[in-house]
């Protein structure tokens, strides 16, 4: 009465010759048995038997399996690994549908799903009204969406990238930024412009540019640079509630990044302060500041470091404008030496701007070394990968800063 | 006896105008519009003095400017409205207080209309606090409810405009928005993306330039390779019209304004006018000009004298009634002149408030990096 008796009286016994054709291997097959978990729970249950002798594998050796599967992915549900994506798009959906006079509109928002998939399903769910596809006219379209938020509504504004959004520039500043100023109160601006910024993979010069530090430099706006899936979320259903012009900076070659996000991530009320940082990793050596996808590479070269005993501590800026000094000060003052990450050009630029912060503030004198930047190289840039590779900052960008700046 | 007689005229002269006098406007040109505006209005006495009353206290209320800004009591910039009030007049009797407006830097005639005060309007003007923005946002930036200013960059305000029809049709208040701009705008490129835009999505949006012959210093014929503005929408409908004629404006106004309202999607008015002044006050306006030219539109077609031979000659009002009018539309201009140039310049707390909406208080970096200054919503 082994498992070859259960085998011959299963109803499916005919098909599981089948089976090895879709699933090479007992990996492949694990991972098809976690997805239906979920879902088919108890059929797992039944075939599990099937399965464990088709690929002859023990009852040790399958319990070793389990052991490793459920340490990795928290079967349990409690969390589960959501891209940037998703994140973005579930952000959209929940306030889509928490406030009427919510609604997006840009190039290709809605029949196409979005350019890079991030209104996906939108248009299905909320219609023509909600979500509107735009000519490719930028500076028309942002006006219109400037005007609408002038009237009582809570535009989202999509650049297919923020390069485009140069053409648009007059009326995110002078008509956006600086209306409830210039109407000392009567008139305010409840919009979102976000799209993707930065560098992305071989689009070349007028493709790739950080907007950043030019949004960065205007009063009247708040400008938000999301990392992670749980940044993303938070961060965008931030900026929608929020009563003022909101440039929220994407980055493309985040999108399919999957991370953790905890169930309290997960909830319609999940809202991330704007203007404040957070500390991804605590260190004690040297402080990393970087916002967007730098902070991978951060991260990684404090990894790499790590082996070597130097323990970074890396700061999410999460939020450009308004910057949260505080707590790259505190930090400083923790770690005596200073070192900021971005993608974009040097001049004028995010890390320029810390630093000259750095330099007037109490921090300054708990600086054991001058604090520099790690940026991209000062140059329009280029297509060929080996060009491009080296137009923006590496790991081994990073590690050498840190080793020049603890000389070490 | 005199005054006998005076009266008796009155009352006979009341009674004739009761009803209101029908008057005959100018044929509009049409473009892709079947038909245009009613040839024929009626002007009723009220409505006829209260026209004139507007159009005479925006004419003033810029000469005043005028002189206060020779003075140096105005500083910056300042563009003048004189010679195109019949515009802001008739356009405002021609829609509801409820629908919306915008329009860019020629705007205190607007303002004005669309319900802000002669006080709070020069007070803006001289950059004090009791001005209409709390002095912060001088000539240019000035609004009410509904009246999205007052806009400084050229065309602009076009793509804003169409932004609020859109709320307009989306919020399905039947409002509408009529969203104005100039002989020189006309040319933008973002004026042809909002034709576009609004004509695919059918907002409700009153396109409406204001000719007045020179963009700045450059006549329309230097500056534009067609001069019939009213057919630069292309695929929008148009009229052009007088827009020296408070009535003309008026009925063509209230027409746009069924157009939209039904749910037709945009139209286009091209309002001929003039301007007396030049652009702004930095400029004299007789380099690009003949003198001769400017004199002959004031004798031959000042709006407020238009209207004015109208009303006298259809014995709707009476030339002391008007006087009179005009004597009181001086005085408001005066007491608020005397406001404007002794209330106070604003406080320099307020230097940092109002960057953002509904925020908690921040604070604003100063000049130096001791120096923080406070900022509130």
């Amino acid at each position: 009465m082994g498992i070859q008796w259960y085998l011959r009286h299963l109803p499916c016994f005919k098909l599981h010759s089948l089976v090895p054709y879709f699933f090479p291997n007992h990996i492949s097959m694990f991972i098809m048995i976690k997805s239906c978990f979920v879902c088919f729970g108890y059929i797992c249950t039944m075939v599990l038997p099937v399965f464990l002798d088709m690929y002859h594998i023990n009852t040790t050796v399958f319990c070793v399996y389990v052991c490793i599967f459920v340490q990795y992915n928290d079967i349990a549900m409690l969390s589960s690994a959501v891209t940037v994506r998703d994140a973005l798009n579930q952000a959209l959906d929940e306030e889509l549908e928490r406030d009427e006079r919510v609604f997006l509109l840009g190039e290709e928002v809605a029949q196409y799903d979005g350019a890079y998939k991030v209104s996906r399903g939108l248009w299905k769910k909320y219609g023509d009204k909600r979500i509107i596809d735009t000519p490719i006219t930028e500076m028309g379209f942002a006006g219109i969406a400037v005007g609408a938020a002038m009237a009582g509504l809570r535009p989202i504004c999509e650049f297919m990238t923020f390069n485009f959004s140069m053409q648009a520039i007059d009326q995110v500043i002078n008509s956006a930024a600086k209306t409830y100023y210039m109407s000392a109160g009567l008139q305010p601006v409840p919009i979102v412009f976000r799209g993707p910024n930065g560098a992305s993979a071989g689009v070349a010069a007028q493709h790739s540019q950080c907007f950043a530090a030019w949004y960065g430099h205007c009063p009247g706006l708040k400008v938000v640079s999301p990392w992670s899936a749980e940044d993303a979320k938070g961060l965008l259903k931030s900026a929608i509630r929020d009563d003022n012009p909101v440039v929220f900076l994407e980055n493309e070659l985040m999108y399919g990044v999957p991370f953790e996000m905890s169930e309290e991530a997960q909830s319609k009320d999940f809202l991330l302060p704007i203007g404040k940082a957070k500390i991804e990793r605590q260190g004690n050596h040297v402080t990393l500041v970087s916002h967007s996808r730098m902070v991978s590479l951060c991260l990684d070269a404090a990894a790499v470091l790590a082996k070597e005993g130097i323990e970074c501590e890396v700061i999410n800026m999460r939020t450009i404008r308004p910057l949260d000094a505080e707590a790259i000060e505190t930090s400083v003052m923790k770690t005596n030496h200073l070192i900021t990450v971005e993608g974009g050009w040097p001049q004028f630029g995010v890390g320029a701007e810390i630093l000259a912060r750095i330099m007037e503030g109490p921090a300054f004198n708990f600086l054991d070394a001058p604090a520099v930047r790690v940026t991209g190289v000062d140059i329009p840039m280029p297509y060929a990968k080996i060009l491009e590779d080296n137009s923006i900052p590496q790991i081994k960008d990073i590690i050498f800063s840190v080793k020049k700046t603890l000389n070490v | 006896m005199r005054k006998m007689l005076t009266i008796i005229s009155n009352v006979l002269r009341g009674s004739a105008s009761r009803n209101g006098a029908e008057l005959v406007s100018e044929k509009c040109d049409l473009h892709k519009l079947e038909e245009g505006p009613p040839l024929q209005a009626v002007l009723t006495r009220e409505e006829g003095l209260q026209y004139y009353r507007t159009m005479q206290t925006i004419r003033r209320m810029e000469l005043k400017a005028d002189q206060l800004y020779k003075q140096k009591i105005i500083r910056g910039f300042c563009h003048l409205y004189d010679g195109q009030e019949a515009c802001a007049v008739g356009i405002e009797t021609g829609i509801n207080l409820s629908d919306h407006l915008i329009t860019a830097y020629r705007a205190h005639g607007y303002t004005l209309t669309r319900g802000g005060t002669v006080r709070e309007i020069m007070a803006e003007l001289t950059g004090r606090r009791g001005g209409i923005a709390k002095g912060k946002g001088g000539s240019m930036h000035m609004y009410t409810k509904h009246f999205y200013g007052g806009n400084g960059i050229v065309g602009a305000q076009v793509p804003l405009g169409a932004g609020v029809a859109l709320a307009c049709k989306y919020l399905g208040n039947n409002e509408i928005c009529v969203c104005l701009y100039g002989d020189g705008a006309a040319n933008q490129g973002q004026i042809f993306e909002t034709y576009n835009m609004a004509s695919l999505w059918k907002l409700p949006c009153i396109f409406i330039c204001e000719n007045n012959k020179y963009g700045m210093g450059t006549s329309v014929e230097r500056a534009a390779a067609s001069t019939d503005y009213y057919k630069r929408g292309d695929f929008i409908p148009g009229l052009r019209l007088d827009g020296m004629d408070v009535l003309c404006v008026r009925e063509a106004t209230k027409f746009a304004a069924e157009h939209c309202r039904s749910g037709k999607g945009p139209i286009l008015m091209e309002l001929q006018t003039y301007r007396y002044h030049g652009h702004s006050m930095s400029d004299p306006g007789v380099s690009y000009r003949t003198r001769e030219e400017i004199q002959e539109v004031r004798s031959k077609s000042d709006p407020i004298s238009m209207l004015k031979d109208r009303m006298l000659s259809n014995n709707m009002a009476s030339v002391e009634e008007l006087k009179e009018i005009d004597v009181e539309v001086r005085k408001e201009i005066e007491d608020a002149a005397q406001f404007a140039t002794t209330d106070p310049e604003p406080p320099l707390d307020d230097l940092c408030n109002h960057i953002f909406y509904n925020d908690p208080p921040m604070e604003v970096r100063g000049t130096n990096p001791w120096t923080k200054l406070k900022s509130v919503s």
